[in-house]
């Protein structure tokens, strides 16, 4: 029996020695995304949306060939932190697009202070702290955090559907902390009310919302719900058969390609539901139509439009190519130039112009969405307004943004 | 490492296997030539995990206990390093010194696992597996829901090893040796347990109880004192895997992961305390490196179906592989000899998770 445990350990010798030679004419591209557990679906877009920029550059930045390593999570900032250990230090990427979701940012940027001469670059994971609060100096995030994504709603639900008191549900980790914060400063800064005891916040992959939905308190005019995939198609469904009737608000995610694609009955349901985000499926722009005509074109098997996830991979791997083309390809100073090209980057997305701020966040446009039912049967967002250029900080500056304190269940308290 | 001479006089140095000598020298030569991810995340990771197996191992190989709350008794003691030393989350973080958490955490936790058994004992069999696994899950939720002492989901990061002797030791190399010294010394105190009164009598419980009851042994006590000394082995193991992480988070203790100590241990073998280490090792290979040899989309099938055909080729996992295939190799025949009294017992052992 020991001699079998030698033989094991032989055979992880032969592997550790075995990592291919690095060929001088190729970078290698690390992605790294949610393909297990309840978000694999949107990893599998987020995946789609890095193959389409290297397809758009034709697997060529900087004169040198670009090999694609992906890693797998399950969305828990651990499984995150192994996964990019492996990239990094045993793939030896020089590059990493990624992580999906937002506890994990946190830990890869983290993680990313261990790794001076790794750059890394967001995925969508889209929590506030990743960029604002002790930034890492190679991390940069070209997608835009929950908070910005939310630009223009809390005032959509206020003035012009007329809302005053909400209710809200939502996952019970830092990304949605950062939408509900995002939702309700302006809704509560205009004289909104959402009581601390109308907040439920659910665990993620929570399958029964009984309990919240008959929580759910009588006098509020509107729901506002940040789930995300299989746990908003949940909500929507039972909140659906137990006969609610409160019109929604929805986060980023809550209404996205991946929940709106799902079969079911949810369909009429969510119909005229306002939200907000990166992107907008309907948004009529050459720019944007585009996008979606290449996504179909690559991936036929993929959602009817392409998700954010596609959106901020894309754009997050866009950034790096361009980055690269600029410096040459040239990553042999530990990657300082190429971080500094990255730093001064501005372009064009399929969604208007991307530039960084100087904790290296991006600032872009949010569109503000309503559901309605498209041509041909399927969901689609509706773009009611394009907000220009979003900041991390909503204009503010820093110090006294900063003042708001951390996003959390209880911020803003808003009575 | 070399110490299984120093336990009786009934073993020489000549009864060690040239395999066993030669592995302790490539584990402990293992950082000189292998690069930092191997040493860290295939090696040090891989002694954690399988010192965790081990304690399930001691139970269910020796003693006839399956528990599926090995995990959480580690978890439990991650948690309590978490909460009662240092973490960045802002979240209690009593910042007690380390020589009064590490055996404060360590102690509660093999207490907890004490507890487990005590509820766990008076079961056979899928009874045992069931309310092992409930609490197990029941441990999940409370931990991903409770805020106060638990943070959540979110959980705790930032979880550093105090730095000694001027050595940081979260740095691969030494945090490799930190977890070998741990994993040797449970392995070689499990095998000498194996072969004490205690372990005889707890095999021999497995075995017969009624018989062991009629002869005057306390069962229930016997078998709780098996749960409270596995807890020690898991517990020590849990604070290594918080500060290998640096964070823990209901994640850390989720069903997933709970199952997989189950598997890494049925995979190993539950023959002998070298089968968890086995399985581990292959377990950790195929969590890392399963997406490179195939499509990204399908990776987690590769890691099924290699588990599904140890289990199916060899009911008693690795070890049992490498037993079917020695005759034919026609090597090492002293393997069998210097621990003959356990493999009598053990040649048991195997089918033991079908008998309970």
């Amino acid at each position: 029996m020991h001699g079998l445990a030698k033989k094991a350990l032989a055979a992880a010798i032969v592997l550790a020695f075995a990592s291919p030679a690095v060929a001088q004419d190729s970078i290698k591209l690390g992605a790294l995304a949610t393909l297990e557990g309840a978000f694999a679906a949107p990893g599998e877009d987020g995946i789609r949306g890095v193959r389409m920029a290297l397809e758009e550059f034709g697997h060529m930045a900087g004169g040198k060939k670009i090999e694609l390593i992906t890693g797998s999570s399950d969305a828990s900032p651990d499984s995150a932190i192994r996964a990019t250990r492996k990239l990094v230090e045993q793939d030896g990427v020089k590059v990493l697009i990624g992580p999906l979701s937002g506890s994990e940012g946190l830990a890869v940027k983290d993680y990313a202070k261990t790794q001076p001469n790794v750059t890394f670059l967001n995925g969508t994971s889209a929590a506030q702290d990743t960029t604002l609060r002790s930034p890492a100096e190679n991390f940069f995030r070209f997608s835009t955090d929950g908070a910005q994504w939310m630009a223009g709603l809390g005032e959509y639900a206020y003035n012009k559907k007329g809302y005053r008191k909400v209710a809200v549900l939502a996952e019970d980790y830092s990304f949605p902390y950062t939408q509900v914060f995002g939702f309700l400063e302006p809704f509560c800064r205009l004289g909104g009310k959402a009581p601390i005891d109308a907040r439920f916040w659910v665990p993620i992959g929570n399958k029964d919302y009984s309990s919240v939905i008959a929580a759910l308190p009588d006098d509020v005019d509107a729901i506002y719900v940040a789930l995300g995939g299989a746990d908003a198609v949940n909500f929507l469904t039972q909140y659906e058969q137990t006969g609610g009737e409160l019109p929604l608000i929805g986060g980023s995610i809550t209404v996205d390609q991946t929940v709106l694609g799902s079969k079911g009955r949810t369909r009429d349901f969510v119909i005229g539901t306002p939200s907000a985000g990166p992107i907008s499926d309907t948004w009529d722009n050459p720019a944007w139509n585009g996008f979606v005509a290449a996504y179909k074109k690559q991936f036929p098997d993929g959602f009817p439009s392409p998700s954010l996830f596609a959106h901020g991979y894309y754009i997050n791997t866009k950034a790096a190519l361009l980055a690269l083309n600029e410096v040459g390809g040239d990553l042999s100073d530990g990657g300082v130039k190429f971080r500094a090209a990255l730093s001064a980057l501005e372009f064009d997305t399929p969604t208007g112009k991307v530039s960084l701020d100087e904790r290296r966040q991006a600032i872009a446009d949010m569109f503000l969405t309503e559901v309605i039912e498209g041509p041909d049967g399927n969901l689609l967002n509706k773009t009611i307004e394009v907000i220009p250029q979003v900041t991390q900080t909503f204009g503010l500056s820093y110090e006294e943004f900063l003042k708001y304190g951390q996003v959390g269940r209880e911020n803003p308290s808003c009575m | 490492m070399n110490a299984r001479s120093l336990f009786s006089g009934r073993h020489s140095v000549s009864d060690i296997h040239p395999a066993a000598i030669a592995t302790v020298v490539v584990l402990i030569a293992y950082p000189t030539f292998a690069s930092d991810f191997f040493v860290f995340q295939i090696g040090a990771y891989s002694l954690i995990l399988g010192t965790i197996a081990l304690s399930l191992m001691m139970l269910a190989g020796y003693g006839g206990m399956v528990s599926l709350a090995q995990m959480t008794v580690a978890g439990l003691a991650g948690y309590l390093v978490a909460i009662l030393g240092d973490n960045s989350v802002e979240v209690m973080g009593l910042d007690w010194p380390w020589w009064l958490f590490v055996p404060t955490a360590i102690l509660g936790a093999a207490l907890f696992s004490a507890f487990v058994g005590a509820v766990a004992v008076r079961t056979e069999g899928i009874y045992t597996i069931m309310i092992t696994l409930a609490i197990a899950v029941a441990f999940f939720y409370l931990v991903r829901q409770n805020y106060v002492l638990f943070n959540g989901w979110t959980g705790f990061a930032g979880v550093e090893p105090p730095t000694l002797l001027g050595v940081y030791w979260r740095d691969p190399v030494p945090f490799y040796y930190l977890s070998l010294a741990v994993a040797g010394f449970f392995f070689l105190a499990v095998l000498y347990a194996s072969r004490s009164t205690f372990g005889l009598g707890l095999q021999a419980i497995r075995d017969n109880p009624r018989r062991m009851r009629a002869l005057g042994y306390n069962v229930t006590l016997h078998r709780i004192v098996a749960y409270f000394l596995s807890g020690l082995i898991a517990a020590t193991a849990g604070v290594l895997f918080v500060w290998f992480n640096g964070r823990i988070s209901s994640g850390s203790v989720g069903v997933g992961i709970v199952i997989d100590i189950l598997v890494i241990a049925v995979i190993g073998g539950i023959r002998h305390p070298v089968g968890p280490f086995l399985g581990a090792l292959a377990f950790v290979l195929l969590e890392n490196f399963a997406i490179d040899l195939i499509d990204r989309e399908r990776f987690n099938t590769v890691i099924g179906v290699a588990f599904l055909l140890v289990v199916l080729f060899s009911p008693d996992g690795l070890i049992g592989i490498w037993h079917r295939i020695r005759p034919r190799l026609r090597i090492g025949g002293s393997t069998r000899s210097k621990s003959g009294r356990v493999e009598r017992v053990d040649r048991h052992a195997a089918g033991s998770l079908e008998q309970t």
